[in-house]
């Protein structure tokens, strides 16, 4: 993990945890991730990766402990930090009922987003759903609808994407379409924390990979020092579980 | 500023989500016409009796069409998660609030408007007295408010069906008990002043039930 120039992360974790009635969901995560970095979270179903994320993102609080974004602590500037995230999830946000346009347009102006009709052509071109935009969502297939979600969680220009196995539903082409648009856009790289449970492509985008387990997390390393074999067998003893 | 324009762009969602899929006007209006038909003719034709039941009548059936349409009104919010989507836009919980309980009194508007001639109609009623229409409003603004709290507390319970209106309409009660009071008074013909300590009643728990529900519903809903 290289260390900022300031001693800002972009997304910082200390001690935090979760708790959901007696289960313990999170047990004092500590995470730093520095601007422009990729990491890719690894577990079991159940180890927290998904929890993290919804913490990270806002949709839960934790139990205890601060999250910061950019040096400023979520509980306190959380409209502010929201601004500059993008969230993807197992759901993708969107109304059934209404248009993939419409469905932008609205969370643009969720977000503010200035020039929304231009911004919405661009998102929309970059997931390559420009002929399907006047389609209602409901009837698009579930690869579109995830498109579609990556480019809500893309309309506001955000500096961290967070991403719960974003490639649900999408083919391959998509699939390479989604890490183009997510990891970079005009000058600046994008901060990206993501979930997969396929090992070889979180080799591929990330450039740190932690696996959690039981909501710790158990191992840490750059994916530049592993190859598919060798993280094959660090998970399989980080977590007890064979992939 | 930015607060009413993302409120009114959640009601603006609604309205066209409405427009599309007519799920709530439709059913509750189709539940509001055959409640009012089904008492008209329960009571039979007798004038006397007609002006004695009728203020309960219609609020039986202004209450009871606004919870099955505060019962969709989160639905689409659960598809999805779209709830957790607003969540996680830059926008404070209290303007989700305001954009969606404005969704919910135009929705029970739209459908008191049309069910309250036809009430007129089946019971031969003067109900479409200024005096009335403004005892609708203010009821409505009442019921609406605090009941898109409580549509937001029970959307992710398994019966939600069941527990809206468990919830919600004792805490209601007041303001429906006001209605018919007034509503009773303006049926008969009663001056404004006469009104008006019934009006000043309804308008107190509107603020009342605006305020607390504003203040709340951050909390009700967190995870």
């Amino acid at each position: 993990m290289a260390e900022p120039f300031s001693t800002v992360w972009a997304v910082e974790t200390q001690d935090v945890t979760k708790v959901f009635g007696n289960h313990l969901a999170l047990r004092g995560v500590n995470l730093k991730v520095a601007g422009g970095e990729s990491v890719v979270l690894y577990g079991p179903n159940g180890a927290g990766k998904t929890t993290l994320l919804r913490v990270l993102s806002t949709i839960m609080k934790p139990t205890s402990g601060n999250i910061l974004i950019d040096g400023l602590n979520l509980k306190d500037h959380a409209e502010a930090l929201q601004r500059r995230m993008g969230i993807v999830s197992h759901h993708t946000f969107l109304y059934n009922s209404l248009t993939a346009f419409e469905n932008l347009d609205f969370y643009s102006r969720m977000y503010d987003v200035p020039d929304a009709r231009e911004r919405i052509r661009e998102v929309v071109d970059m997931v390559g759903m420009t002929a399907r935009l006047h389609d209602r969502v409901g009837i698009l297939s579930r690869g579109m609808q995830q498109r579609l979600s990556i480019a809500r969680a893309l309309l506001h220009k955000p500096s961290l994407m967070l991403l719960d196995e974003p490639e649900t539903g999408l083919d391959q082409q998509a699939i390479s379409m989604l890490w183009e648009a997510l990891k970079s856009e005009g000058q600046g790289k994008r901060t990206v924390i993501f979930t997969t449970h396929t090992l070889e492509r979180g080799l591929e985008l990330g450039e740190r990979l932690l696996i959690l387990d039981r909501g710790k997390i158990v191992h840490e390393s750059a994916t530049k020092d592993m190859d598919l074999a060798c993280l094959k067998e660090t998970y399989r003893r980080a977590t007890g579980v064979g992939v | 500023m930015s607060f009413w324009r993302k409120a009114l762009a959640i009601t603006r969602k609604d309205a066209l989500s409405e427009l599309r899929t007519k799920e709530i006007i439709s059913s509750v209006l189709v539940f509001a016409l055959l409640v009012i038909l089904t008492f008209n003719f329960a009571f039979g034709a007798n004038q006397e009796t007609m002006k004695l039941v009728a203020p309960g009548i219609l609020w039986v059936t202004f209450t009871f069409s606004g919870v099955l349409s505060l019962n969709r009104s989160f639905i689409s919010e659960v598809e999805q998660d779209c709830l957790e989507g607003l969540k996680v836009c830059p926008v404070g919980r209290e303007a989700i609030y305001v954009g969606k309980a404005l969704g919910s009194l135009l929705f029970m508007l739209i459908i008191e408007a049309i069910a309250l001639p036809v009430f007129a109609l089946f019971f031969n009623l003067q109900v479409l007295s200024p005096q009335l229409v403004l005892i609708t409003f203010l009821a409505t603004v009442g019921f609406v408010s605090v009941g898109i709290l409580f549509s937001a507390l029970s959307v992710n319970t398994r019966a939600r069906e069941m527990v809206l209106p468990i919830l919600f309409l004792p805490i209601v009660v007041p303001v429906v008990i006001s209605a018919v009071k007034a509503s009773e008074l303006a049926l008969s013909g009663a001056t404004w002043s006469a009104l008006s300590s019934g009006i000043l009643i309804i308008l107190a728990f509107d603020a009342i039930f605006l305020v607390a529900s504003f203040f709340t519903f951050s909390f009700v809903i967190e995870e």
